[in-house]
């Protein structure tokens, strides 16, 4: 597989399709991967890898690369014009044309496509290669319960179907389970994961959903900055703010989890919030098609519930 | 030389930890390990490394520096610093060992003196343990460093050295403080017979030897190429997949910067003035009122590896700011660290060198 992606990206570099591929790079080992943008064929064949230690999610830095790709543009415009008004009869410099090559996993896909939807990669600066999930990628739980299967938004698939039914997945079984403890018990849990957190900002960082320009934990000029926890039980302030912010909009890629040093199951928090979502409003999986409208900006004053939190919650227990 | 069965060492924590607080470390549920407080059922992790090193005891992630309050006109000021009581550190590695001289460097050879930081230090005894099974990510033998405690260089050894040989733990006390340990321990030690030490020491050597990164290339970290080595086009490379997370300063054992924050309290004006750790991969490391001169996250990765490899050994003897600890080869989310530099520094044709 690893020799079909690089004589693929090797074709459409001397094409001109694109200038940048977005891949993984060969570590110091087997298993330490780092992602890269390889720009020549040559750099290709010394460094790119494919194997089952590709986890990481490349989506995200699409974000970055396509920025500077319309800035580019948008530079050669805006002189253009201004040389106009010089003079003239002045020549149009070309606007720089760059495409970036980017491989995706199906569950990266999602990721992409959420990002798409939110406007943060421009679509056109992007040629998007479904790959398959080398079969043995150990991504623990997040990857045993996947239920992002089929591919999205991609331009051409290499080893991937592009119709996979979703198996039925157990996904929420986790999520039910801390459910069903008491609040003390549930409390206990996440205070003792939470206890372990750096606070070195890792899930945030690597999280294709987080792409604000610049985050609310670090923003001096707001009280919520912090590098430091003013309360024993900070951390989880943190988790849990970030878990609401990206909730409607995670596509469970379970990239937090991976990543987090202290091994914190983070995707849990995701998890109970996609849950909650589909059983209030309905199926709805971030990233899944560019059509679909964001679960959580479709408010419906006749059809949805208007539930809260301590509303639903005290309804529950009536009911049982 | 002294030493305890190993199926006895809880009986030796209990003799320790019932008197002052004794930190070791232990498992957590996910099976990697961190410094605790021993209590009684607590028990010592077999893992070599724990996820965070322990700096964390000597500088701690959060520290309260001053409070102030203000009734009318008058100010008045709390001084948080207590007498500490002292306390003991069981089984540092000798690369985290090492790490408290690089700190100790900056916070207490250099003036003024960071008396929170001395504070720690004074009432702190270190606990050295050997390291039986060396991982494939350490790298501590690049520096000199002796992960079987034979040798003392950089101060490895800490106050008490310890070994695993044989089925037992093994002391010896190297300072003051330490002997002051082996004292208190003493009902709970016999005799041993240290020629499992020796032998012990010989396989770590054999094993270190063996490690893939054992005695990485350093001859471009001489102090001489500093601006080519600042001005090449390797930073490029390897900072492009760099997220800025700061995973790697929190778990490395020489990253000491800090920061320094106030919080309103709320009553009578009050002022809490707490210093955390801070990171020169965040985007607000070195802000200035006007300016921050570190654009780019290729500006700061290239200050985190220039000032581990190049200016603090500059400014200190040649002594590295990187222990080989392999803590950031371990947690970096994108698996990007300082071997991986180290070696496209050695490697890049931009820089002179020996080479």
């Amino acid at each position: 597989m690893q020799d079909k992606l690089i004589a693929r990206a090797k074709e459409l570099l001397a094409e001109g399709k694109v200038q940048k591929v977005v891949g993984w790079k060969k570590g110091l080992f087997e298993d330490d991967i780092t992602p890269a943008v390889f720009s020549s064929a040559e750099e290709l064949d010394k460094d790119f890898v494919f194997n089952k230690y590709c986890a990481a999610n490349l989506s995200k830095y699409l974000v970055g690369i396509t920025r500077k790709i319309e800035i580019a543009k948008s530079t050669t415009r805006m002189n253009n014009t201004m040389a106009k008004q010089r003079d003239p009869n002045a020549q149009d410099a070309p606007i720089p044309q760059e495409h970036v090559l980017v491989f995706l996993k199906p569950n990266d896909t999602y990721s992409f496509t959420q990002l798409l939807k939110e406007n943060r990669i421009t679509r056109d600066d992007v040629y998007a290669i479904g790959v398959p999930c080398q079969d043995t990628l150990d991504g623990g739980d997040v990857c045993e319960t996947c239920k992002n299967k089929k591919p999205v938004s991609c331009d051409e698939l290499i080893g991937v179907e592009a119709d996979v039914t979703p198996v039925e997945s157990t996904r929420m079984a986790e999520v039910a389970k801390i459910e069903a403890m008491t609040a003390d018990e549930r409390d206990s849990f996440w205070k003792n994961e939470f206890s372990r957190c750096l606070r070195c900002n890792a899930c945030r960082d690597i999280c294709p959903a987080c792409t604000c320009e610049k985050c609310v934990f670090d923003n001096n000029k707001l009280y919520t900055s912090q590098k430091v926890a003013q309360t024993n039980f900070e951390e989880s302030l943190f988790h849990i703010i970030r878990a609401w912010h990206v909730a409607g909009r995670c596509t469970d890629c379970g990239e937090c989890s991976r990543v987090c040093p202290q091994n914190i199951p983070l995707y849990l928090l995701n998890r109970k919030f996609i849950k909650d979502i589909n059983e209030i409003y309905g199926d709805y999986q971030a990233g899944a098609d560019m059509e679909s409208k964001p679960a959580m900006l479709t408010f419906n004053a006749e059809g949805d519930p208007e539930t809260t939190i301590v509303w639903d919650r005290s309804h529950d227990k009536e009911a049982e | 030389m002294l030493s305890i069965t190993a199926d006895k060492i809880d009986s030796l924590f209990e003799l320790i930890g019932t008197k002052q607080p004794l930190y070791l470390p232990v498992d957590n549920n996910t099976g990697k390990a961190d410094f605790k407080k021993w209590e009684k059922g607590v028990k010592l992790s077999s893992n070599l490394k724990t996820v965070r090193s322990a700096k964390d005891f000597f500088f701690p992630k959060t520290e309260h520096m001053v409070s102030y309050t203000m009734k009318g006109k008058e100010i008045t000021m709390e001084d948080p610093r207590k007498e500490l009581e002292d306390f003991v550190v069981f089984g540092v590695r000798p690369c985290d060992a090492v790490g408290f001289t690089v700190i100790d460097n900056v916070y207490l050879h250099m003036n003024p003196v960071d008396s929170y930081y001395k504070n720690r230090r004074d009432h702190g005894t270190v606990i050295t343990l050997a390291c039986n099974e060396p991982a494939k990510t350490c790298f501590c033998s690049t520096y000199g460093i002796d992960a079987s405690l034979d040798t003392d260089k950089n101060g490895s050894k800490g106050d008490v050295s310890c070994w695993l040989a044989d089925g037992k733990y093994f002391f010896e006390a190297n300072t003051d403080k330490g002997k002051k340990f082996v004292e208190a321990a003493k009902s709970a030690l016999a005799d041993g017979d240290a020629k499992a030490v020796e032998a012990a020491k010989k396989d770590i050597k054999d094993k270190t030897e063996k490690l893939p990164f054992a005695h990485l290339d350093l001859s471009k970290f001489q102090g001489k190429d500093m601006l080519k080595i600042f001005n090449s086009k390797v930073w490029d490379k390897v900072s492009e997949a760099c997220l800025g997370c700061g995973t790697c300063t929190y778990v490395c054992p020489t990253c000491m910067c800090f920061d320094v924050r106030d919080f309103d309290t709320g009553t009578d004006k009050g002022i809490r003035q707490i210093r955390c750790w801070d990171s020169c991969m965040y985007n607000d490391f070195t802000q200035m009122a006007a300016e921050n001169p570190r654009h780019t996250q290729k500006e700061r990765s290239r200050q985190r590896f220039m000032h581990k490899l190049m200016y603090y050994p500059m400014a200190h003897e040649g002594l590295f700011s990187c222990v080989g600890c392999g803590r950031c080869l371990e947690s970096c989310p994108v698996n990007m660290n300082i071997v991986k530099v180290i070696k496209a520094v050695q490697e890049t044709d931009d820089i002179g060198g020996d080479k």
